[in-house]
């Protein structure tokens, strides 16, 4: 069947079956390889893009299901060459070692921060639990989302101060 | 790699598609709604449907939490999410919400829905427990039109409920009673995993006794409620000794299977300490003693 994804802002159309799961057809389809593929079971949350801005595992999510919902992936936090906030905080932080769960981590950071700019320690440890370290690097992520708190892109801060 | 068997996709755009379509297509077709309990079945082939109807669509026509005078309209597609930050849920019937904060994680609950859940029957699963203690009521539209059946009508076995196969799960309506309370106690091995056992308990007080009880466990093999210890408590005042007994006969009327959760015996015991506690919870907030 024809399906039809938006992903990071671009529509990107492929002849795939039905059952072919998103995390395939970014990965496979699209050649997007910073969504990672890992336990396959919806537990550990390394394949975790957003929605619609919410995250979900597309390891459980058909393709077919996503046509008509913007996804963004990991590819798509960095905008002309200017890292989200998040990725920058993952740097500054030391957010990563092995790198496996990142993007992930990274993506489920972005829609709590759009949701709650100023989360407390516990509801980043919350809006993180679906998803797991091997590392057992927590420590680290939860300093890298807060740093990313701290230091909003100027675009968020002049788009909140004009909300405010 | 786990990848379903091949199935043919169509997707719903309303209620009456989504039936039109699970008339035409026939009792091989199966609704998907978030996916987190079918999905995972079909990819370790546990499901197979011939055809599957997606119905993400209908998640703005059936998500929804709705107050009446002496009801609340839960739509079948409301998401996990939803039921969580319901502020209704949480000052009228806070069994959803503590069902809610301990089932699977914010990820999953993003996308799994209360119909899909209920409809999945897992026998781990958390709201159908929820919804028999509460006395829930579940809308089924089919071609000749709606129904509605208690959770005893609903609830038919493991992964087996009253919904035919060319019927939907509308929306499950719960019961407003004042003076009552409720609550959910669960013990899982993890953050997020399936239970090992739970119970849940909501109660209605009246001039000082148990006016109405129900209780219902998940995961140890539990009738739909546990109706021999509601029997035992219903019309007691509820005090330590009430509903310590109530708590042991729920505790020996179940029957857990030893698995790789813990044993037989294990469980047993947890679900009278489980019962024990949300039952105490239950009328501590009936008695507006506890949030």
């Amino acid at each position: 069947m024809q399906v039809t994804v938006s992903v990071n802002g671009e529509e990107h159309t492929r002849d795939v079956e039905p059952r072919m799961l998103l995390v395939h057809f970014l990965r496979d389809e699209l050649g997007m390889t910073g969504t990672h593929w890992g336990c396959d079971t919806s537990n550990c949350g390394t394949c975790v893009v957003l929605m619609d801005g919410e995250p979900v595992k597309s390891c459980t999510l058909l393709a077919a299901t996503a046509a008509g919902h913007e996804v963004t992936t990991v590819e798509g936090l960095e905008v002309d060459g200017q890292l989200d906030p998040v990725q920058q905080g993952f740097t500054e932080m030391h957010g990563l070692q092995c790198g496996f769960c990142t993007p992930g981590m990274m993506l489920t950071a972005r829609a709590l921060l759009n949701r709650n700019p100023n989360p407390s320690d516990e509801e980043i440890r919350e809006a993180i639990s679906g998803q797991i370290c091997r590392c057992t690097g927590y420590a680290t992520i939860v300093r890298s989302i807060r740093w990313a708190a701290e230091h909003p892109a100027p675009a968020q801060q002049s788009s909140e101060e004009v909300t405010a | 790699m786990q990848v379903p068997a091949p199935f043919e996709y169509e997707r719903a755009t309303s209620v009456d598609h989504a039936l039109a379509l699970l008339q035409q297509l026939g009792p091989e077709a199966r609704l998907l709604a978030g996916g987190y309990s079918l999905l995972p079945m079909m990819k370790l082939r546990l499901a197979a449907p011939e055809y599957l109807i997606d119905i993400d669509a209908l998640a703005a026509e059936l998500g929804y939490i709705r107050e009446a005078v002496d009801r609340v309209h839960i739509g079948a597609m409301t998401r996990h999410r939803e039921l969580l930050e319901s502020e209704l849920l949480a000052s009228r019937l806070p069994i959803f919400t503590d069902a809610e904060r301990v089932i699977a994680d914010p990820v999953v609950r993003n996308r799994g829905t209360i119909g899909g859940a209920l409809c999945q029957a897992d026998p781990a699963e958390d709201l159908s427990a929820v919804c028999a203690a509460v006395g829930a009521q579940m809308l089924i539209r089919g071609p000749g039109g709606e129904r509605t059946v208690t959770m005893q009508e609903f609830h038919r076995g493991p992964y087996e409920t009253a919904v035919g196969p060319e019927e939907i799960l509308i929306e499950v309506v719960v019961p407003l009673r004042s003076d009552s309370g409720s609550a959910y106690e669960k013990v899982e091995r993890r953050v997020g995993d399936w239970a090992v056992a739970a119970a849940g308990a909501a109660v209605t007080l009246s001039g000082g006794t148990i006016e109405r009880v129900g209780i219902a466990l998940a995961a140890v093999g539990a009738g739909v409620t546990s109706s021999e210890a509601e029997q035992a408590l219903t019309g007691k005042t509820p005090s330590d000794e009430s509903l310590s007994e109530a708590a042991r006969i729920a505790a020996e009327n179940c029957s857990p299977a030893t698995d790789q959760r813990g044993s037989a015996e294990y469980k047993r015991h947890a679900a009278g300490v489980l019962t024990e506690r949300a039952l105490r919870r239950a009328v501590a907030r009936a008695l507006g003693e506890e949030a």
